[in-house]
């Protein structure tokens, strides 16, 4: 395991559960926070410093999400930040919360992500925007989420082999992890069979293989190891944040563009950018593929997931549909993904996706995972990654 | 009229993509970038230059669900196919609709394809035209 430095503690974790709830996400991320707060042994007033991650689908109180909820909370004179990267922003207001804690700036932190969704396809902003290149692919050429989900699931068939089955498989196997999760949107067992007859939204991928957009929220209250252990809690702790940009030239296709970069003249980096996610991770907390016990990584689709299992290191590329179908990733297996049930049971809020995902790791890392628990786990690693080229992975270790 | 101006030639046997092209490094971009990209540079005058206009499948899929606006579906709406196509000389992989009536489940990767032009969607006043993929000599 990793030495200390540059660890901090997490004291506290806490969720409003996913779902469509039609509410305010001011509302959702209180409870998430108070949940936190309370986990910790804390009350509000006593955190020195809120960082939000922002949502753009709820306006200005969603731009200024740390703000947002302080006031909520009660203005307090903490100090306040909030961020915006797209489903990597969560993993950015940690980080910022982190780096405030590691400079000695402050002890104690609460970090806090929540969304409300429409219904359907995320959209972008409204408006005449042609100089927005999340605006133009919705207009020039009909360019979903999905439609690039779609991409990546056939060219892993193309090139591994996968099917449609095996993308079924994940789907099957996070359903099973989340149906006793009481914080997931989705808590039943799906087969593969349902999955395969769901039609068919991006070819080869199906509705069942698509995450759903979902309402949510999640926070963690962290501090430095001297606060923690002043309060006589034993945490968890965060080891590594990696928010990463892509090194150019970027050759993989990506959501929002039209285009990679072009891999003559430079070439391409030894790690693609999903590659070095977790790798810059990994090299910061000072552990490997190897010492990990559970991973959360970011199935936007089933196939998806197939991608992460090898870019975070797990196995070989092409080799991801074999640890599926061995019963790797399952809960009782050698490295089990997603024990949470992942976003195929949670949908996407946003901003609170990847803070959700440390919550799990939390949870799973202090033996509180219930019937989802990833025996003896004492490492695990998130893996996500923000529209337009925002890295975002964390390390917890007991 | 091209939904778009300043994207793609309107030549309409052999439509071409618009992209930059570095001074400097050689680097090259689309759609046009402001200045050059690549880290190691920065310093290069951005040039207009026409990109290949065949290249290989990177992947492909087709949607069988009416996206949100700003994209303006046809009533009733039609599922289209999407390609990421690999330019020859660029090594760009760039996506683009397939030309309507292509059978998307005779597509693999590798597969050539080439640019054309086709319509996105009309009013009562115009028909707005965008590159498209198709398999080269379809
Ligand atoms: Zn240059």
């Amino acid at each position: 395991m990793p030495d200390a430095n540059g660890q901090v503690a997490i004291l506290g974790v806490g969720m409003h559960p996913w779902g469509k709830w039609g509410r305010s996400f001011v509302e959702y991320g209180v409870t998430a926070a108070r949940a936190a707060l309370a986990d910790a042994g804390l009350q509000w007033p006593e955190i020195q410093y809120v960082a939000g991650a922002d949502t753009i689908r709820n306006g200005y109180p969603g731009y200024v999400a740390g703000a947002t909820f302080a006031q909520a909370l009660g203005w307090s004179g903490a100090r306040v930040s909030s961020c915006y990267s797209a489903c990597a922003s969560g993993a950015t207001a940690i980080d910022i919360a982190r780096a405030r804690i590691l400079a000695g700036l402050c002890d104690v932190a609460l970090v806090i992500g929540a969304d409300t969704t429409p219904k359907g396809f995320f959209a972008p902003v409204g408006g005449d925007r042609p100089d927005d290149p999340d605006w133009l692919r919705f207009r020039l050429l009909g360019a979903t989420n999905p439609t690039y989900f779609g991409l990546y699931a056939r060219r892993r068939m193309e090139l591994y082999g996968a099917t449609e089955r095996d993308f079924a498989r994940v789907k099957v196997k996070n359903s099973r992890h989340g149906a006793t999760n009481p914080n997931a949107r989705y808590q039943k067992e799906v087969g593969e069979d349902e999955v395969l007859a769901s039609p068919v939204v991006a070819s080869p991928l199906r509705l069942l293989d698509i995450c759903a957009t979902s309402d949510g929220a999640a926070a963690v209250v962290l501090s430095s190891l001297d606060f923690a252990r002043r309060r006589r809690r034993r945490a968890v702790k965060v080891a590594a944040v990696s928010t990463v940009t892509p090194r150019y030239p970027n050759t993989v296709i990506e959501m929002p563009n039209f285009a990679t970069d072009s891999a003559t003249g430079v070439a391409p980096p030894d790690l693609a950018f999903r590659d070095s996610i977790a790798h810059a991770a990994y090299d910061e907390a000072g552990v490997g593929p190897d010492d990990l016990d559970l991973a959360e990584v970011y199935d936007l689709s089933t196939a998806l997931e197939l991608d992460w299992y090898e870019n975070i290191g797990l196995c070989k590329e092409g080799e991801a549909e074999r640890l599926l179908n061995d019963g790797d990733t399952t809960l009782g297996g050698r490295i089990p993904v997603n024990p949470s049930g992942g976003l195929a049971c949670f949908g996407e809020a946003v901003p609170a996706q990847a803070i959700a995902q440390v919550c799990e790791l939390t949870w799973q890392l202090r033996g509180e995972a219930g019937g989802r628990q990833v025996e003896g786990a004492k490492a695990g690693v998130t893996v996500n990654q923000g529209l337009f080229g925002h890295g975002s992975s964390v390390v917890v270790v007991r | 009229m091209p939904v778009i101006e300043g994207w793609f030639t309107m030549d309409d046997d052999r439509p071409q993509l618009l992209g930059s092209r570095c001074s400097s490094c050689g680097a090259r971009f689309f759609p046009k970038a402001a200045a050059c990209r690549s880290p190691q540079c920065g310093q290069g005058q951005l040039e207009d230059v026409p990109l290949s206009r065949t290249g290989r499948v990177w992947s492909f899929t087709d949607n069988r669900y009416q996206p949100p606006p700003p994209y303006v579906a046809s009533d009733p709406f039609e599922p289209y196919a999407i390609a990421a196509v690999e330019l020859a000389d660029e090594r760009m992989v760039v996506l683009g609709q397939l030309e309507s009536g292509v059978d998307v489940t005779a597509l693999g990767v590798g597969a050539e394809m080439e640019l054309t032009l086709g319509t996105l969607y009309e009013d009562d006043e115009h028909e707005y035209l965008v590159w498209k993929w198709r398999p080269t000599g379809a």
